[in-house]
């Protein structure tokens, strides 16, 4: 290919108001936060206070130590649960795989918060587990909560995550690796630590960040579960939405506390991983295979066991979500409709909204996707280049950080969107725009270069060409995408719950605010729609992809 | 039909890495001219100047007179056939063959009607419903040919398009590449590393090597009277051996001397002797020639070819007709002589061409 060629004058246009709209809905709300985050909200004034009254007060740094005790378990157990549960998926022949990678799938993609209200129905203090102990024993157990569950609901959370990408990562290694370190005498052991953990170890590193930084910022588990143990994303949370103590400038700071934190991880991993990276692409992948008995009990106890227990969330939401309430949290066991009903009478925007929003950002997110992947692979310069990489911002950027960025920034004139829907398809665009740009760039990576060239010489423009040629060959992979991206974006809670109002609210909305007034039943139901809503989604991806995996 | 197209000082430069500084070559209307070097040498650079794919540093190139240096790439009407087939996947057959009329506004029926003669052209209009992945690479090349004659385009351009195929598609692949050049006659530059398919299909042959032109020629005269000893080493195989040049005899030392009656006025004295394998004859020991030592030897059917040693170091190669006398055994001493008018002799400093011209 031939870099750096004049670039024809429509791209220049498009990359430009593509990085306008990037400057305008990332660079320009981020410069707002860490503006404010200096501001005195007194006097207006350029201080440090913000920052000092944090890190002076124990009660604020605890909360810190707090967020990283949790998120460092919690990860560290992932890690372990997601690379045994794909390793052993790809080596032992396991019936089910399939029905398995969907409930893996949809057990990470409801909210955290579902987890954790829905362990607290079971091994809460008046949990359905709890009570039956303590009438067996005739004890009183205190219940799951603070450390103990924060870290038990994530884990069982995010390991799917881990699952996914080193699925993906076992995929591409070929098995003639594994053949050849057999053939020169490695043990099984020492096949696996020596060839196979080094080669994914990016990959697992990868996804392990992603685990990070989706545990370090969200504040709806430990709000539910955590009770006396507080963390950072708590404090950040009630600054911001508290009603008692609101401090806008306050909350700025701690947004850039956590960004901060976060931007380290991020080129920690970065750096850890370009270290020891490889490139592989299999011709002949690790095969299933048979093992003996004993091994086999054992390794479908094992996945079985780690999907039920991520599962049972969902499991109980839905169970629940076609009982009766008693009293808020007690449900009987006479089925009803009744929550469902209630549902569906009290906000019918909820599900119309949901689906309207996620579809439009969807759009959004596959046509602007599709555009900068393709002008920063195809049209490298200094511009697009700069675009590509305002677009990975939002990866490290967490939703709840997004959506106080977006209330500072759009508040007023001329941009203001505070209450519409736009600013919630926005967040969700921008939050999505990382990752599908990066599955589009591999795309179109995998299309040789001379096929434009030749429509080009047969006389088509580079636009006709973009469109006739490209757009159409880059379509399969960018819909497979999309379908995934979909699922991820109508499950996105915790910049929406920052902008949302009653005509905006969503269905993850729904869930959390539903929880929060103790409205079980309801909470159940939208919980169970939204489940609805993604298992389908991902049935149909395998049927339009043909696949057996999933990355997100 | 066919446009003369110039090269006239072109400069191509990738940030400050010259690749190509200076390069003329005219091609003749209606001719089959390849560019032919190693590969890195600058083939796909000079190809890819002339259909605009590449900006062009310095110098200009013409198309019947009227330089195109500034005219994009899809307003210069010609056609071009990628190493990859580059055939659009997501069309059929008759869609990628018609995409060019497409472009050009041609309706729909006669879009069809031109693009099924083509296939007939190219033989292949048995699957022109057929989707790309459906067909061998054989199949997708002469798609892809048809699809870039189809738009009667000035110039026909191909970059290395036989080298995805296996040995014996490439060679009917060539044939056809041959025979649809003649018959529809476009100017056509063709880009290779191989020597025997740039041979075998051009009129005109341009040998280049590190972005320089070393000899333009018709096949022929490239084979039998490479311009340099890089000419001579590239194209097929080839024994240099070291001689002075005595006022027209060549003396090899060892008391083996031999007139030439090719050698031009005033040839200096130090020259180097590239002698092909069957430019070489071989004699019992003893006789006059220079004394060598047979190392191995093949049996090739039509001839023998043998591996003979001259000292330590040295080894040259022969080639010779088989008959039923007994192949030379390992170890015997033999005498070789040069067949002295086929032989080229190079300048040993400059190791250019001591050949008169007409000859
Ligand atoms: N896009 C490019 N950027 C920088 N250098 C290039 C580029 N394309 C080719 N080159 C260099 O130009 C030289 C000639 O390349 P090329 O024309 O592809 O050779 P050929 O086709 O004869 O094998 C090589 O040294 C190559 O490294
Ligand atoms: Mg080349």
């Amino acid at each position: 290919m031939n870099k750096r060629q004049k670039i024809a004058p429509v791209w220049r246009v498009l990359t430009l108001i593509v990085l306008a709209l990037f400057v305008i809905f990332v660079v320009y709300p981020l410069i707002l936060i860490l503006y404010r985050s200096i501001l005195d909200p007194k006097t207006n004034s350029i201080t440090m206070e913000n920052f000092t009254r944090f890190f002076t007060r124990k009660y604020y740094t605890n909360t810190l130590k707090n967020s990283f005790k949790v998120t460092v378990v919690a990860t560290l157990i992932a890690a372990t649960l997601g690379l045994l549960m794909a390793y052993i998926t790809r080596q032992v022949k396991i019936r089910g795989t399939k029905t398995l990678n969907i409930l893996i799938v949809v057990s990470y993609l409801s909210p955290p918060f579902i987890g954790a209200y829905a362990w607290i129905q079971l091994l809460g203090r008046n949990g359905i587990i709890t009570g039956f102990f303590n009438k067996l024993f005739g004890i009183q157990l205190p219940g799951i909560y603070g450390f103990a569950g924060i870290v038990l609901v994530f884990s069982l959370q995010s390991f799917p995550l881990v699952y996914m990408y080193v699925c993906g990562a076992l995929e591409n290694l070929d098995n003639s690796l594994n053949e050849a370190a057999e053939s020169l005498g490695a043990s099984n052991f020492q096949r696996v630590t020596g060839i196979i953990l080094p080669l994914i170890l990016p990959t697992v590193l990868a996804s392990s960040l992603l685990v990070f930084m989706r545990v370090f910022s969200d504040f709806g588990t430990p709000m539910l579960i955590g009770e006396g143990y507080r963390t950072f994303p708590v404090v950040l949370y009630n600054q911001f939405m508290g009603e008692v103590t609101n401090d806008n400038y306050f909350a700025a700071a701690l947004c850039v506390i956590i960004l901060f934190i976060t931007l380290v991880f991020f080129f920690l991993q970065r750096w850890i991983a370009q270290r020891h990276s490889y490139s592989m692409s299999a011709l002949k992948p690790m095969q299933p295979r048979e093992v003996r008995p004993l091994s086999k009990a054992l390794c479908y106890l094992f996945v079985y066991g780690v999907v039920f227990l991520g599962m049972l969330p969902q499991v109980t939401v839905i169970i629940t979500s076609f009982l009766k309430e008693s009293t808020p949290g007690m449900f009987t066991n006479e089925f009803s409709l009744v929550n469902y009903r209630t549902i569906f009478s009290k906000n019918p925007l909820v599900i119309p909204n949901t689906y309207l929003f996620g579809l439009c950002a969807i759009v959004l997110v596959v046509v602007i996707g599709t555009l900068i992947s393709y002008l920063s692979v195809r049209k490298r310069s200094v511009l697009t280049s700069t675009v590509d990489t305002l677009t990975m911002l939002p990866y490290i950027i967490p939703g709840s950080v997004l959506g106080i960025a977006f209330l500072y920034a759009f508040a007023k004139p001329p941009l203001a969107l505070t209450g519409t829907a736009a600013i919630i398809i926005v967040a969700l665009t921008v939050r999505r725009m990382p990752y599908t740009i990066r599955s589009a760039t591999a795309i179109v990576g995998q299309i040789s270069p001379s096929i434009e060239e030749a429509s080009i010489s047969l006389g088509a423009s580079e636009v006709r060409s973009f469109g006739e040629i490209m757009v159409p060959m880059m379509m399969p992979g960018v819909i497979a995408g999309a379908i995934m991206s979909w699922v991820t974006v109508i499950s996105e809670l915790s910049s929406s719950i920052m902008l949302y109002r009653a005509s905006t609210q969503t269905l993850t909305v729904s869930v959390y605010t539903e929880v929060i007034r103790d409205c079980f039943g309801n909470a159940a139901a939208y919980s169970t729609v939204l489940t609805a809503t993604s298992v389908l989604s991902m049935l149909l991806f395998f049927k339009l992809t043909g696949k057996r995996s999933i990355s997100v | 039909m066919g446009v003369a197209i110039e090269v006239d000082n072109v400069i191509k430069r990738y940030g400050d890495h010259t690749v190509i500084n200076g390069l003329s070559l005219d091609i003749k209307p209606g001719e089959f001219f390849t560019l032919l070097g190693p590969s890195g040498c600058g083939k796909t650079t000079l190809l890819r100047m002339i259909i605009g794919f590449n900006t062009i540093e310095g110098g200009e190139i013409r198309v019947d007179g009227q330089v195109i240096n500034k005219i994009p790439t899809n307003r210069r009407n010609m056609g071009m056939v990628f190493q990859n087939y580059a055939v659009f996947p997501h069309m059929n057959v008759r869609d990628n063959v018609a995409y060019g009329l497409k472009t050009r506004k041609v309706d729909k029926a006669e879009r069809r009607r031109r693009a099924d003669e083509m296939l007939k052209m190219v033989k292949i209009d048995q699957y022109a419903d057929r989707m790309p992945a459906q067909l061998s690479g054989g199949q997708q090349q002469r798609v892809a040919l048809a699809r870039a004659i189809v738009i009667q385009p000035d110039v026909l351009l191909m970059d290395e398009p036989l080298s995805n195929l296996d040995a014996k598609l490439r060679v009917e692949m060539r044939n056809v590449i041959k025979r649809i050049q003649h018959q529809v006659g476009i100017t056509t530059v063709y880009v290779t590393h191989d020597q025997e398919e740039a041979l075998s299909v051009s009129d005109r042959i341009a040998v280049m090597h590190d972005g320089v032109i070393q000899q333009i020629d018709t096949p022929k005269r490239i084979y039998l009277r490479p311009a340099n000893e890089f000419v001579a080493g590239f194209i097929g195989l080839t024994n240099f051996l070291p001689a002075d040049n005595d006022g027209g005899t060549l003396d090899f030392g060892c008391g083996y001397r031999v007139p030439v009656t090719t050698l031009r006025e005033g040839a200096q004295k130090a020259v180097t002797v590239a002698a092909r394998p069957e430019e070489i004859t071989i004699h019992p020991a003893g006789e006059p020639g220079i004394p060598g030592e047979i190392r191995s030897s093949v049996f090739l059917g039509t001839s023998t070819h043998y591996f003979v040693a001259l000292n330590a170091e040295k080894e040259v190669e022969v080639t010779v007709p088989s008959d039923l006398s007994d192949t030379l055994a390992d170890g015997t001493k033999v005498a070789l002589r040069i067949l002295p008018d086929k032989v080229n002799i190079f300048n040993r400093e400059s190791h250019t061409s001591l050949i008169r011209e007409g000859v």
